[in-house]
């Protein structure tokens, strides 16, 4: 088709796709259509995880953003009543001055990429490196003492979120 | 699998959506909007983690991405209990509003 | 069993950490028996070394504890020394130490720093005894300034007083200068010998040239001129009596000042070998001692009466020096602290009965009041004055017997010494014990004997102070002299008298002839005429003014030092510190917030402007880095 693999089409897709939710997300003056707009982000994106092989990172994406994170998100906005278009906003001046140093930053970015070397990925990936075995024996074997320590971290961002979310501290 | 697209795509694919966030985080004053932008930089980055996994074919990229989606789900609930008290105090989360330590 | 050594020095520690740490927690009477059963304990382990000593090859052993310092060629242990002279003086120090302790069981027992007092009297026994046992210069520097620590906080221990506080800080810093000169003198030895322990230094101590060893010799009298109150160093010791009195016979009487004429007689090597040194050394002993006996005179202050006393007294052990009579003036160490401890201590007590009446003319007549008092101190009184056959007559005979073999001159000035002390302590005796009570009502009623604890060290001190003469019988009496024979392993010029008989019998009755006659006169003076001390002082005449104020010497003292170093510490504080150093730290004070008032601006407080700046800065860094 128009010369492209079937490969290249999707990521050209997926990649429009997430450009597009992405800037949906900010110029979105609802702060839950900004969220829908992230969760669909948020697809697209384990749309490239898929497309790079790497299904079991897919997955627990999206159910850990898409489906834990996005969420939370989600309530605090309505436990707030933000879903009318009250939203403060900057002065244009700011605004635009945002949009010169982000693309001044884009320039810098990408222009710090020209004249490197085309690496394909398909010579180097195998299909078997996403997958659960494989991840497991690497995360469970290299890296259990940081697999520890997360768990650690976890337990008390959850002490410490009920902590600063109770009314009164006795 | 995967043919025809190389490394430099992802890499500037990962770019544009990091500065989507830089951008939503300068241009905003909803602090939960500034919380999503920083959610979208990170993922900008973990793509990108992905992608040089895929490439040189060794899953401890992925193993990463794992670690930095825990710790975005520690900092998402704690940072939003903040915001949940901060909004609870001053009935607002503007940005402009939190700068009582400028003084 | 010479291993026991390291208990000596440990038994004092263990008492001072137990009444540091847990002093407030602790009873009075417990705080008290702790330690002075410390010090006991100490003395037990010291008088078993004593007796082994006798049996040792050598008469002397090193116990090296540990090693201390090494670095390069410098290389000390540390090690105690157990020989003759250290084991005699650690019977002084835990002996007489123990009494001071029980005594001030009973004199400071109304005191709110009881504990504190006997945890610095421990330490300061800690320290006298590490300063004893030491085999090596560096051990006995760090006993030396520790006693000079202890010494600083007992004089300074009613802190709440200025006056005495200051003559803590004098006391200090007196005694700074003289250690000095003998942290000079180690260093000199050092670099002569290449070491500091005695084993080492003594050996080879010719090897080295004369005048090495006589600016050796001279170093190290200036630190003993500090602790020991020679001229020109001595005037922190009168001032000192502002401590309490324990304080007073322990550390300046009995143990702490004699560490000059221990450290002179362990370096006796150096002082054998150099002339100038030793003539010196006799030359200041007899100045000190005339000019402080003069001073003692018109004193009226018990304490301080006994301290010119002390340091006249030294001044006779440094003459002794001079002359190369070593083990006579350890003998007159030993039997000093005996009465000098004891007159201290009944002074203390004669104190106690009057509720802190220190000054004479306000006594009199306590001699049928407080009986064991008067009768102790009167035989301390005779000890001193050198009355047959008390001690003090002994080891005070024996020095200036010596004295004479070397120079009449000397002992013209050494006779007339012991006549004047005679003369002040009957005329303290005389005024204190004798005629009408002259205190107030209040003080009449309040009189009273101390208790036991402090009367009982008081009888056992008067008994020591009666027959200590027998340590050092006259050799000439055809009686050995004990101490002379003890000391013999650590003098290395023996000196042998080679006086006649005749003179020796000659000199003996010239001395008692008149000791007994300035009694007399003082007899007459005091108790028959009822002569009291002038208590207005423009009475006086002039030369009375001038000995009374002490011959003016501390004003002296402030004039050309004093005043001089404040002149010109005024003009560096008006110059350097104010207008240079001030002028620096503010300059960079305000240039610092000068700039922040500018910086400031940037942090305003908006979130999206940090942001932007940030993203700014990648994008500098990423030009820099990858583009340019």
């Amino acid at each position: 088709m128009l010369g492209y693999t079937i490969t290249q089409w999707l990521f050209g897709v997926l990649s429009f796709l997430s450009i597009m939710f992405g800037l949906m997300v900010v110029f979105s003056r609802n702060p839950v259509s900004s969220v829908l707009y992230l969760i669909l982000t948020f697809f697209c994106i384990a749309g490239h995880y898929l497309l790079m092989n790497a299904q079991f990172l897919a997955i627990v994406h999206i159910v850990v953003y898409a489906g834990a994170i996005m969420v939370l998100f989600l309530f605090v906005i309505m436990l707030m009543n933000l879903n009318e278009d009250q939203e403060p906003q900057r002065t244009w001046l700011t605004k635009i001055i945002a949009a010169v140093a982000g693309g001044l930053m884009l320039v810098v970015l990408v222009g710090s990429l020209k004249g490197s070397e085309q690496l394909q990925l398909q010579h180097y990936g195998s299909s078997q490196v996403g997958l659960v075995k494989n991840l497991g024996m690497v995360l469970f074997r290299d890296f259990l003492f940081p697999f520890e320590i997360a768990s650690v971290l976890l337990l008390a961002a959850m002490v410490g979120a009920i902590m600063i979310g109770k009314r009164d501290i006795k | 699998m995967i043919n025809g697209i190389s490394i430099n795509m992802y890499m500037v694919l990962s770019a544009i959506l990091f500065i989507i966030g830089a951008v939503g985080v300068m241009a905003r004053r909803n602090s939960i909007i500034i919380f999503m932008c920083i959610e979208l930089m990170l993922n900008a980055v973990n793509l990108l983690l992905v992608s040089f996994s895929t490439l040189h074919n060794d899953p401890k990229g992925q193993v990463f991405v794992f670690f930095i989606m825990a710790v975005a789900a520690a900092e998402v609930a704690v940072g939003l209990a903040i915001l949940s008290m901060v909004y609870r105090n001053v009935k607002s989360i503007d940005t402009n509003l939190m700068s009582n330590l400028k003084n | 069993m010479v291993k026991l050594v390291g208990l000596v020095p440990l038994f004092p520690l263990i008492g001072f950490l137990i009444n540091g740490f847990f002093g407030k927690k602790l009873s009075k009477s417990i705080s008290g028996t702790i330690a002075s059963v410390a010090v006991l304990a100490s003395f037990v382990v010291a008088l078993l070394l004593f007796f082994e000593v006798q049996h040792l090859p050598g008469h002397k052993a090193e116990v090296s504890l540990f090693s201390w310092i090494s670095a390069g060629t410098l290389n000390i242990p540390f090690a105690f020394l157990i020989d003759p002279l250290s084991s005699w003086f650690l019977l002084i120090i835990t002996g007489i130490g123990f009494l001071i302790h029980v005594y001030s069981i009973g004199y400071m027992h109304t005191d709110d720093g009881f504990q504190r007092f006997f945890t610095y009297l421990n330490l300061f026994v800690f320290f006298m005894l590490l300063l004893v046992l030491g085999n090596n210069y560096l051990i006995m520097f760090v006993g030396w300034e520790g006693v000079g620590l202890c010494s600083y906080l007992l004089i300074g221990f009613w802190f709440k007083n200025t006056e005495y506080n200051n003559a803590a800080k004098k006391a200090f810093i007196i005694n700074r200068i003289g250690d000095l000169g003998f942290l000079l003198g180690i260093i000199l030895i050092f670099i002569s010998y290449g070491s500091i322990t005695y084993s080492g230094v003594f050996e080879k101590a010719g090897i080295v040239n004369e005048s090495t060893i006589t600016t050796i010799a001279l170093l190290l009298f200036i630190g003993a001129m500090g602790k020991s109150a020679q001229i020109p160093l001595y005037t922190w010791l009168p001032d000192a009596m502002a401590g309490p009195t324990p304080v007073s016979a322990l550390i300046h009487a009995a143990t702490m000042v004699t560490a000059g004429i221990y450290m002179i007689v362990r370096s006796n090597v150096f002082y054998s070998i150099s002339e100038v040194a030793s003539e010196v050394v006799a030359i200041v002993g007899v100045a000190t001692a005339l000019f402080a006996a003069t001073i003692g005179l018109l004193q009226n202050d018990i304490k301080k009466i006994l301290a010119y006393s002390t340091v006249s007294q030294l001044g006779l052990m440094f003459l002794g020096l001079g002359v190369g009579a070593f083990s006579s003036s350890v003998f007159h160490v030993t039997t000093h602290a005996f009465f000098k401890a004891l007159l201290f201590l009944g002074a203390g007590s004669v104190i106690h009965a009057m509720g802190g009446e220190q000054d004479i003319r306000k006594m009199g007549g306590l001699k049928g009041k407080i009986k064991i008092t008067f009768l102790t101190m009167f035989i301390g009184t005779i000890a001193i004055s050198g009355i047959p056959p008390f001690s003090g007559f002994f080891s005070k005979d024996e020095i200036l017997a010596h004295v004479y073999e070397h120079s009449p001159v000397l002992w013209f000035f050494g006779m007339l010494t012991s006549m004047l002390t005679a003369f002040y302590m009957f005329r303290m005796l005389y005024v204190t014990f004798w005629g009408s009570f002259r205190g107030t009502k209040e003080q009449a009623h309040h009189v009273h004997e101390s208790p036991s604890s402090m009367t009982i060290p008081l009888i056992v001190l008067a008994a020591l102070s009666v027959i200590g003469g027998t340590l050092g019988l006259p050799e000439f009496w055809g009686t050995p002299n004990w101490m002379h024979h003890h000391l013999d392993a650590v003098i290395y010029r023996k000196n042998t008298s080679l006086l006649t008989h005749e003179t020796e019998w000659l000199l003996m009755g010239l001395a008692v002839a008149s000791a007994v006659a300035v009694i007399f006169f003082a007899h007459q003076l005091f108790v028959k005429n009822g002569v009291l001390p002038q208590t207005n002082e423009n009475k006086l005449k002039p030369w009375q003014k001038l000995v009374a104020n002490k011959y003016y010497v501390d004003e002296f003292y402030t004039a050309i030092i004093q005043k001089p170093i404040d002149l010109i510490s005024g003009a560096f504080h008006k110059f350097f510190d104010v207008q240079l150093i001030d002028g620096i730290v503010n300059g960079v004070g305000t240039s610092v917030k000068g700039l922040g008032a500018v910086v400031r601006l940037v942090q305003n407080g908006n979130i999206g402007m940090y942001v932007i700046s940030m993203v700014l800065g990648i994008i500098l860094i990423f030009l820099t880095l990858f583009i340019l």
